[in-house]
């Protein structure tokens, strides 16, 4: 290996780490508040990435129909559990954020021509699909186990991601796809050449972890999380609606994964399955910062990112081997070193 | 009598089935079988034992590809060509394989706590997966096709038919072996596992040692059932070994009843045939191929999880009427006591404790002493650190700075495990049982180190005689401390104050010298406080010593011989129990000063 090819897999280590940073946040924040590991998050990248693809190929996207579907059992369910308690005024809010909305995107898919749209208006579109699924998942399948324990909850988010692979797989099929990069602009910095769209992802990244800081620490919403994630009965008693929280974390994970895979997307060809190992590469960074820690999670991603790019040119059949090897001494690692209060049974 | 009789039905069909059901069923039927082993090495480890796994799967494909490779490879190195060729090497191989890969693999991520050991096991069911697709010498993503078909007795096994009753004879053995487990000193330390580690622990279970132990038993029930697979299928490649199928796995376990070793089938039967279902159906009605069963499962899970999470198991059996649980007292050989200590002897000696959590000072410069044939009262104000110097002295936890002597040992450095063996025993402030294990099986687990019998002789029932004892003398705890009318009730049905009482019968049965108790009297009514004080004064006579935590005055002044007060984590007075009533520190601590 030369200087040249090793500059070259790290380009790649840290733009692939970029993305594993930013997913490993999205863990970070949906296990503090809601304890939910959630495995799901993978699908959102394969699900943000397909949607701008079926766009640009003139296909009406899958996802548009699970949106709808979504929306009308959390509207069921809801207004069923509105009219029983007889809390008649929260039947608009319902119906607007999950039937209305849903119909208004129904219409500008179907009625004007996505195809033919500005790729940011295109992205913008996919996003308003895919994002929504996140606190509906929530509301669905998390919210009524939310005192339940971690292992319950992690189990759920197994079979939360088992039933989104087998309708990634109905809504685009088997074949991947790869989306025109942003730019094509390249840079030939003397060594090594950097192209645009690695920019684009590291940039994106780093800016989208500033609105999240910022978000965090100066907002109320933020702040709010953040105390969720602190002591749940406490933020409760504080009149934080945790069902509100957990919504909205689910979410900036809906919305993070899905930008995660629309920034790759013209670097990997992407299959309905392939978020599922990129999301737990995340993980694994995820795990190095204990799921509590942000900074040290995003370090420990790109981290990973940089390990996958170098097993790949040293021994490409076992790169997916050394890498999830890898989370065991970590593992180990974390719970040595973290004092586990027994019993959460 | 109508559960034997279901039983005895449920085996008259699967004896018959193969002889009138089509080729296509009895297939279905040996799916079935081969999942239902995997699923009851779950059941064991996840639903009893609550370690949470994602990855047998990796280990059902150890086992296949063991013997795969066994009984293929042309060309083995020199040293194993005597292993080659036969499937029953393979089976020993794979048993051998498995057993290292799962020590090695427990050993590191048994000790991740929480929610780090599932995210441990899905590490390494992708890891194994993607070695099985890469190794060369295992054919790589193509596989290994070739395999010998299994010859019994001279006859060779190829017809799906006759495999079914090898596979039918396997899950029954693996039924019988995890029922004999649960039903036994070992079963019971591994239903301790789940929620109930600490007390274990304080009760001499190596709870470390009975997590591998799961594992192992776990693992090598899958890995049989790989071994069993590959000579049914006769060709294996990577694919049914991945994530997907462990997690597919664990869905049975969970679906079935995961804390049931009967919903292990359960589970494997209805998600075996509903896939078969699923995937001739949904295709065609999606109009599309690929495996959209997923769909379906992901869903039933979320529900099953939402609604019924017990699984299917119990739903059923609210349908047979229960087999009346047995309930004549047990009948053993009486255990050895160990030698009881001199009257007077010094027992328990804490020098100098400190135990600091963080800036806060539990326990400051606390010393007391407790001897054989006493009764030493530890009282207090709330919060005045009383049962962290409780947790300093049993090993629960440790003293940040000072010394703990056991008859005469040092054992501050010990665990609780280790103390427990040297005859120290307690009881918990906050009552610590397994609340659906009878009140029988909750005490016989403090007898857990009068026994010795391991889990290979438990599984096989070879240890009868010595279960027998431990239970009888359990029982006579029970009596002894007046639980006999609750003796085979389970423990979650209890009143708090009977709770209590049983965990004093629990540590009875240790055969301790010394009794640490945590506010005994705290929830019982007048009467059974008599009678607890009637009971203690007992135990004091017959020269065990006893440390007592309580708040209920008059419960202490009656029986104590010495009493400790503290505040703030410091030692106020010491001395007989009418000397410290008089002293004004105490008065001024219980009933606050003149200003």
């Amino acid at each position: 290996m030369d200087l040249q090819i090793a500059l070259l897999l790290g380009q790649d280590g840290i733009t692939n780490g970029a993305i594993y940073a930013l997913l490993s946040l999205a863990l970070v924040l949906v296990f503090t508040v809601t304890r939910v590991i959630f495995i799901p998050q993978g699908e959102f990248v394969a699900f943000g990435a397909l949607t701008l693809a079926s766009f640009q190929a003139g296909k009406t996207p899958g996802t548009l129909w699970l949106l709808i579907g979504a929306g009308v059992a959390v509207a069921l369910v809801d207004i069923t559990l509105a009219l029983r308690s007889g809390v008649f005024r929260r039947i608009p809010g319902i119906v607007g954020w999950n039937l209305a909305y849903p119909a208004l995107a129904s219409a500008i898919v179907f009625l004007l021509k996505p195809s033919e749209f500005p790729l940011l208006a295109q992205i913008v579109l996919a996003l308003a699909l895919v994002v929504p699924l996140g606190p509906m998942l929530y509301r669905l399948a998390f919210q009524p186990l939310a005192e339940a324990s971690v292992l319950v909850l992690l189990i759920v988010a197994v079979a939360v991601h088992l039933a989104l692979v087998g309708l990634g797989l109905l809504f685009f099929g088997a074949e991947g796809s790869r989306t025109p990069a942003f730019s094509d602009a390249s840079f030939d910095l003397g060594l090594v050449n950097v192209n645009g769209q690695t920019l684009w992802v590291v940039g994106a990244s780093l800016l989208l972890i500033v609105v999240l800081g910022v978000f965090f620490e100066r907002t109320i919403y933020g702040k709010a999380l953040r105390a969720t994630a602190m002591n749940r009965t406490g933020a409760r008693l504080m009149g934080i609606s945790t069902v509100m929280a957990g919504k909205l974390s689910f979410l900036l994970a809906a919305l993070i994964g899905a930008f995660s895979g629309i920034l790759i997307a013209p670097i990997t060809t992407i299959y309905y399955d392939t978020g599922f190992l990129i999301g737990l590469k995340g993980f694994v960074g995820a795990i190095v910062g204990g799921l509590a820690s942000y900074p040290i999670a995003a370090a420990g991603a790109i981290l990973v990112g940089l390990l996958e790019a170098f097993s790949s040119f040293w021994a490409s059949a076992f790169k997916e081997v050394i890498v999830f090897t890898l989370i065991i001494p970590v593992l180990v690692w974390r719970s040595l070193t973290t004092r586990h209060v027994e019993e959460d049974e | 009598m109508r559960p034997r009789l279901l039983l005895a039905g449920f085996l008259g069909l699967l004896l018959i089935a193969p002889r009138v059901v089509s080729e296509f069923h009895v297939t279905l039927l040996n799916y079935i079988g081969l999942y239902a082993i995997v699923a009851l090495g779950l059941v064991l480890l996840t639903g009893v034992g609550g370690l949470t796994s994602f990855g047998q799967a990796a280990f059902v494909g150890l086992g296949a590809y063991t013997t795969a490779y066994l009984s293929t490879a042309q060309n083995l190195p020199g040293w194993c060509v005597a292993l080659g060729g036969s499937p029953w090497i393979g089976l020993l191989a794979g048993i051998v394989v498995t057993t290292l890969v799962a020590f090695v693999l427990g050993l590191l991520t048994l000790r991740l706590s929480g929610h780090y050991l599932p995210l441990g096991t899905i590490a390494w069911g992708i890891s194994l997966y993607f070695l099985f697709g890469n190794l060369e010498f295992l054919g790589g993503h193509t596989g290994m096709s070739g395999i010998p078909a299994l010859s019994l007795l001279g006859f060779e096994l190829r017809e799906s038919r006759s495999f079914y009753y090898v596979i039918w004879a396997v899950v029954l053995v693996a039924v019988w072996l995890t029922q004999n487990l649960l039903d036994s000193r070992e079963g019971r330390a591994i239903r301790a596992l789940k929620g109930g580690v600490v007390m274990a622990e304080a009760m001499g279970v190596d709870t470390a040692r009975s997590k591998v132990a799961v594992f192992l038993i776990a693992a090598l029930f899958a890995s049989v059932s790989g071994w069993l697979y590959a000579h049914l299928q006769r060709f294996v490649n990577p694919t049914p070994f991945g994530l997907h199928i462990g997690i597919e796995y664990l869905f049975m376990a969970v679906v079935g009843g995961s804390a049931h070793v009967w919903g292990a089938l359960v589970g494997a039967g209805v998600i075996t045939i509903l896939k078969q279902w699923l995937q001739d159906w949904l295709p065609r009605l999606l109009g599309a191929s690929g495996n959209f069963e997923m769909i379906v499962f992901g869903v039933m899970m979320i529900f099953v999880l939402q609604r019924a999470r017990d699984g299917l198991w119990p739903i059923l059996t609210r349908f047979v009427p229960r087999r009346a649980a047995k309930r004549e007292l047990p009948h053993g050989a009486l255990l050895p006591k160990k030698a009881a200590p001199e009257f007077g002897e010094v027992l328990l000696e804490a020098k100098n404790v400190f135990k600091r959590f963080g800036g806060l000072v539990a326990n400051n410069n606390m010393s007391l002493t407790v001897r054989a044939g006493e009764v030493m009262a530890l009282i207090g104000p709330n919060g005045a650190g009383k049962s962290t110097m409780f947790n300093c002295v049993s090993g629960v936890d440790s003293a940040t700075e000072g010394e703990v002597l056991f008859r005469g040992e040092v054992v501050s450095a010990l665990n609780s495990r280790e103390i427990a063996r040297l005859g120290m025993s307690r009881t918990f402030q906050h009552v610590r049982l397994l609340p659906t294990m009878t009140v029988l099986e909750n005490v016989a687990i403090g007898g857990h180190l009068r026994g010795s019998k391991g889990v290979l002789p438990a599984m096989l029932h070879l240890e009868r005689g010595e279960e027998a004892s431990l239970l009888a003398e359990a029982a006579r705890q029970i009596v002894r401390v007046g639980l006999r009318d609750s003796m085979f009730e389970l423990a979650g049905s209890l009143a708090l104050g009977q709770q209590r009482t049983l965990e004093i019968a629990r540590a009875l049965c240790a055969d301790p010298c010394l009794l640490l108790l945590d506010e005994p009297a705290a929830g019982l009514r007048y009467l059974e406080k008599e009678a607890l004080a009637e009971l203690l004064r007992k135990l004091r006579g017959e020269g065990m010593g006893i440390l007592l935590v309580e708040h209920d005055m008059d419960f202490v002044m009656g029986l104590a011989d010495r009493v400790v007060v503290m505040e703030f984590g410091e030692k106020i007075a010491e001395g007989l129990p009418e000397e410290v009533q008089c002293d004004p520190a105490v008065v001024e601590a219980y009933l606050g000063g003149v200003d």
